[in-house]
């Protein structure tokens, strides 16, 4: 029997020695291996982590040192493991969805060139993530977050000679690194002021600092904490794609669909939030880093729900789905509900992977073309594809009895009764999204599986010239066929939990005591948790007393008008879209943040670095210091060598005028 | 073992490596030129390896020392000795003397000899700045370096080399000469060469200053510091692959190291009363020369902006007065010496098949070398800081060290995390990613084995620092130690 520790050590090593073998041998083993090898060990860390979770329910947790990464006089940075009910749960989710995807990957990628540099990548990517969440201190969970982050680059860009995917990594790995600009300050602010890195030494001593302030501009006195927070959330902003720095995500869908479910979708996006509840004992102690959480994450939730709605890369819609979904999530986290956005978290990470993944089996079955205006009717032809993204899509508008029924649900009640500043906007936010989540969830559906077979009237020539090889579609008298069951049992696996887990789980989650040691919330302050407990009869009540309520009103009324717009009358978007024009500019523009960015930032940067070379280096240093000493230096040797004129005359002649002078200077004395 | 002279070793055996190699003569004997090369760099490096098994890690002073008399009439020794600052980076000499030996290895065809013997007399004399404790001897052996590295850009170098050997002459010899000033007014002050003599001397405040903007003329262009920099782009185009490779890994890193021998502990209150000018100018290196780096059309000038920019967390580590910055600061000299090798030798590998160090007459080489691109990518993650590999310790601990002095020290410092991902990265994408455009691009042949070795060779080391970095901060941690509680005691003189 292998101790726990061991165990824990395995858990993230399995993947990364999958991913070295598979990765360095690259050609030099057959095809066969990578995923063998790849799966092998990421089911093996499954298995472990399922080991691991049943352990953690006996009441076992574990905090404790691997080895000491370095030692600068009384500084210890150490790489640990934290594994406790939060890092449990994570690792559960992490793996499973992994494995699933992993398993996906072999029918997806089956034709591509990088077969094995794909799986060597997620596997890579599982290790990262699962060093992430297990960490029990900063310093490795900004490791585990910036390398989620590399095998994310490589990711985006992993077919790299599409320009479009390598100009995605390249932004997606830049914006990332703004966020963890904030957060690597946060992090030396914990440092500095709490004296370790160690997740336990820091909560222990946070509280004390609750009302110190630190003056980083002179006469402006803020509060520590929040100050603190509020940098350590920037990071969370970059990783889980909230706005300003969401931007990367829609773009990052250059990736292979298989990656966008596992990284853009279940896990690497949940980093931040995963984060901030680690944090709970420091985000606690500062109501204005909450109310920003709160009212960043509205505004994420609502605008980027908005921004799904005129998609027509089925992938892109999914993605703004996510985007929207993570600020659902961070809404939560404002509210003081750490414990309901974890949940949705899981809950999103079964339910979008299978979207996503559904999604990858309809571009498959399109033979990669991925507008939804060119699909319809697929239900007749993909099956289970079409039964399990009907599950997911319900799921993910709240269906109640569904699993993000529970968790959205939850996540409104939450924020109705939170007092914090900027909590009435967030549930007009919250409330608004589930009416804009049903639309563009619905209308995609609506498009894709039902209603007319729009590639049949394609012309071809018509969108063939700005596609890759990859991109040609089907041909008007081809049928778009299921996929082998590779693909599709993934999908049915994570039809399960998107069903059942909300129910199962919402108990114990949010009510039991699950979260109670790792989670801390000021019951004072923040009574939220408490008086949604008060609220709660069971999972069945809350799903029959649902059926009542305004969410699943809004989120009715969101489906009837996707089925009304798409199927019965596309006349009426296609009205709005003339009436409107100016709105439908500024959401085609995504609110103009991309080419902001690109002629503000990135332009301006470059224009700054030119004139800093040209002007200082070029010509001031160099042209006046550098060469102006040189030519300096080269007058005064022009007279020097004039007075050597080699005319015994002139020597004689100064000679004569030196002996005057001098003379004259001694007559003096 | 110990009671071998290894300090004597480490600065002769590649010296008379060097002279034997060009004993060898002319380019029909070239390949026992570079056999002779390769063992005497190998045994070079041998000899170093004592320095670090044999270290006492608990021990803040100098160990390893040798003293002769040399010239008794000044009262000149032949005094050597290394601490934990001097050690790494002995090391860090030794060993990259062995990359350049093989980088350089079929890819120089004329003088052979000539060129293997200057870097191995070259990384001789290096070795000898770092271990000298007599103020003349090093400063015999910090201008005697520069004798075989004007000679390697001058003689291998590329169509601008006069201008740029001239150049790199001009401002080096500014510097050392006030250096060689300072030296001397510290003689009459102790009558004594010894470092260790000029430590203990106390000495009045403007002098202070004097002889710390003094060494600073020298130390500041070799590092560079901004506005001292503009040679190194200038040196580093002209240079062949292996002469970068030794500029960038070790010879910026003697002005690095000679801040902490000479200039800070010799006038401690000089130094904490210039602080606000010494961290200004580090944190324009990693700003201002960040966004430079960015615009670069030519690799080998973004790296060499790269590396400036890089080397302002090693002087802003240093005028932090705090053990996280000065660790923080030697971990980013060694780092930035595997680091900045790898790029240089990257450019080289491309250098050696096009004959072009411009980034748009490149563009999608990993579809014709898949495996040269996968180091690239590696190397320049690691360039960009990234966690894991040695490039994220030394800038992680320096911008922790420097949120301790002041928030927007660190803010600004920071910024790196940004800038050179997109100045490194951007330049990746151009280079790397995309499709074939240009038609030698096209004929690309993969890494060869020789190849193979070096870039295998650095990523280990590259990886294994980012990942159990307390190897190098257990040699420098006593000793910086020792050095901050030297630099807390003024030595203005007691009236």
């Amino acid at each position: 029997m292998m101790s726990m520790q061991s165990i824990y050590l395995l858990i993230p090593l399995l993947p990364l020695l999958a991913a070295a073998i598979v990765g360095l041998a690259n050609h030099a083993l057959p095809r066969w291996y990578a995923h063998v090898l790849t799966i092998a060990g990421v089911a093996g860390s499954f298995a472990l982590s399922v080991m691991v979770f049943l352990d953690v329910l006996q009441g076992h947790t574990y905090n404790g040192t691997v080895y000491t990464w370095l030692v600068s006089g009384n500084i210890n940075f150490e790489v640990g493991f934290l594994i406790d009910q939060l890092s449990a749960t994570m690792m559960l989710v992490v793996t499973f969805v992994s494995l699933m995807v992993h398993i996906y990957t072999i029918g997806y990628m089956h034709e591509d060139a990088g077969y094995r540099r794909f799986f060597s990548y997620i596997s890579l990517f599982t290790f990262s993530m699962l060093m992430l969440v297990m960490s029990n201190n900063f310093m490795q969970l900004f490791f585990g977050w910036e390398a989620v982050g590399l095998v994310s680059y490589l990711l985006i860009g992993f077919w790299f000679t599409r320009p479009s995917a390598i100009y995605a990594n390249l932004k997606a790995f830049l914006v990332n690194r703004v966020g963890d600009f904030g957060f690597l300050l946060g992090i030396g602010m914990v440092l500095y002021f709490m004296g370790s890195l160690d997740y336990a030494t820091v909560f222990e001593r946070a509280p004390a600092l609750a009302d110190s302030t630190v003056s980083v501009i002179p006469h402006q006195h803020w509060s520590l904490l929040t100050m603190t927070c509020l940098l350590l959330f920037v990071g969370a902003m970059g990783k889980s794609a909230q706005v300003p720095l969401h931007v990367w995500l829609p773009d990052s869908m250059e990736g292979p669909t298989p990656i966008s479910a596992l990284i853009h979708a279940a896990t690497m996006v949940t980093a931040g939030i995963f984060m901030v509840a680690r944090m709970s004992p420091l985000f606690e102690l500062s109501d204005v880093a909450l109310s920003t959480v709160m009212v960043i994450g509205a505004i994420t939730a609502l605008f980027m729900g908005f921004l799904g709605i005129i998609q027509n890369d089925i992938k892109r819609v999914v993605a703004y789905s996510t985007l929207s979904q993570l600020g659902y999530m961070t809404v939560a986290l404002g509210a003081s509900a750490y414990s309901v956005a974890m949940f949705h978290l899981m809950t999103h990470a079964f339910f979008k992977a299978l979207l996503f993944l559904g999604a990858g089996s309809v571009i498959m079955g399109m033979h990669h073309d991925q507008d939804i205006r060119h699909m319809g009717g697929l239900s007749k032809y993909m099956k289970i594809t079409w039964l399990t993204s009907l599950i997911g899509s319900l799921a993910l508008i709240g269906t109640p009895f569904l699993s993000g029924f529970y968790s959205k649900d939850s996540i409104i009640e939450a924020v109705k009764l939170s007092h914090l500043s900027g909590s009435g906007f967030a549930y007009f936010a919250v409330l608004a999204g589930v009416f804009v989540t049903a639309f563009y969830s619905f209308r995609m559906y609506f498009l894709v599986f039902h209603g007319k077979e729009r590639w049949r009237d394609l012309h071809h020539d018509a969108h063939g010239h700005d596609d890759h090889d990859e991109h040609h579609g089907l041909a008007p008298d081809q049928n778009p066929h299921e996929q082998p069951w590779v693909v599709t049992l993934p999908l049915v696996l994570l039809a399960i939990p998107s069903l059942a887990i909300g129910y199962l789980t919402i108990q114990p989650m949010l009510f039991g005591d699950w979260f109670a040691q790792v989670i801390y919330i000021n019951q004072e302050a923040h009574p939220v948790m408490h008086h949604l407990a008060e609220d709660f009869h069971g999972a069945s009540a809350m799903a029959i007393h649902a059926l009542t309520s305004l969410p699943f009103i809004l989120a009715l009324s969101g489906v009837f008008c996707a089925w009304l717009f798409y199927m019965q009358m596309p006349q009426i978007p296609a009205a709005i879209h003339q009436r409107c024009r100016p709105l439908v500019a500024i959401l085609e523009n995504k609110y103009g943040f991309d080419s902001f960015n690109e002629k503000f930032f990135a332009a301006g940067s470059r224009l700054l670095g030119g004139k800093l070379w040209q002007t200082g280096d070029v010509t001031v240093i160099d042209g006046w210091l550098v060469n102006g000493t040189a030519r300096l230096v080269g007058l005064l040797s022009g007279v020097v060598r004039r007075l050597q004129s080699g005319l015994i005359y002139h020597y004689a002649f100064a000679m004569i005028i030196g002996v005057f002078l001098l003379l004259t200077l001694f007559m003096k004395v | 073992m110990t009671d071998l002279p290894i300090l004597s070793l480490a600065i002769w055996v590649p010296i008379l490596a060097g002279i034997l190699v060009l004993l060898t003569g002319d380019d029909r004997r070239a390949e026992l030129a570079r056999w002779i090369a390769l063992a005497g760099s190998l045994l070079a490096f041998a000899v170093t390896v004592p320095l670090y098994t044999g270290f006492d890690f608990a021990y803040a002073g100098f160990q390893f020392e040798e003293g002769w008399n040399w010239i008794p009439a000044f009262n000149i020794h032949y005094h050597l000795g290394v601490d934990g600052f001097a050690v790494p980076l002995i090391l860090l000499t030794s060993f990259t003397t062995i990359l350049v030996v093989i980088a350089g290895w079929e890819v120089i065809e004329k003088r052979v000899a000539q060129y293997m013997a200057a870097f191995l007399i070259m990384s001789g004399l290096m070795i000898g700045v770092f271990s000298a404790l007599d103020a003349i001897l090093y400063y015999v052996f910090w201008e005697a370096m520069l004798i075989p590295m004007f000679l390697v850009i001058g003689i291998w170098g590329g169509p601008n080399r006069v201008y740029a050997t001239i150049k790199f002459f001009l401002y080096t010899l500014l510097g050392s000469l006030l250096m060689l000033v300072a030296f001397i007014y510290l003689f009459y002050q102790t009558n004594s060469f010894e470092i260790s003599d000029y430590y203990r001397v106390p000495l009045a405040m403007p002098v202070q200053i004097a002889i710390f903007m003094a060494f600073f003329a020298a130390f500041a262009v070799k590092i560079p510091m901004w506005p001292v920099h503009t040679w190194l782009p200038d040196a580093h185009v002209e240079a062949p692959t292996g002469g970068s490779v030794v500029l960038a890994a070790i010879a910026l890193k003697l002005g690095g190291y000679s801040f902490l021998r000479f200039a800070m502990p010799i006038a401690p209150d000089a130094a904490h009363a210039l602080t606000g000018m010494m961290i200004t100018l580090s944190l324009i290196a990693v700003v201002y020369i960040a966004l430079v780096a960015l615009v670069q059309q030519d690799m080998k000038k973004l790296i060499a902006y790269s590396s400036i920019s890089h080397m302002g967390f090693v002087t802003l580590g240093f005028f932090l007065f705090n053990q996280l910055g000065v660790d923080g600061a030697m971990m980013q000299m060694v780092s930035h010496g595997f680091i900045s090798s790898a790029m240089f030798l990257s450019v080289g590998v491309l250098y050696d098949r096009v004959h072009s160090r411009q980034i748009a007459d490149y563009g999608g080489v990993v579809n014709h070398m898949p495996k040269f691109a996968a180091f690239a990518v590696l190397f320049a993650m690691a360039n960009a800081g990234l966690p894991g590999t040695s490039g994220f310790v030394g800038e992680f601990m320096v911008i922790l060290a420097a949120l301790q002095q002041n928030f927007w020290y660190a803010f600004l410092a920071a910024t790196t995390l940004i800038f050179g991902a997109a100045y490194t990265l951007w330049m990746v994408k151009r280079v790397f990613f995309g499709a074939v455009v240009h038609k030698h691009v096209a004929k690309l042949q993969d890494l060869n084995q020789r190849e193979l070795l070096i870039m295998l060779i650095l990523a280990v080391l590259v990886i294994g620092v980012g990942v159990y970095p307390k190897v190098i901060t257990d040699i420098t941690q006593v000793t910086s130690q020792g050095f901050l509680e030297h630099m807390a005691q003024s030595k203005l003189p007691v009236n």
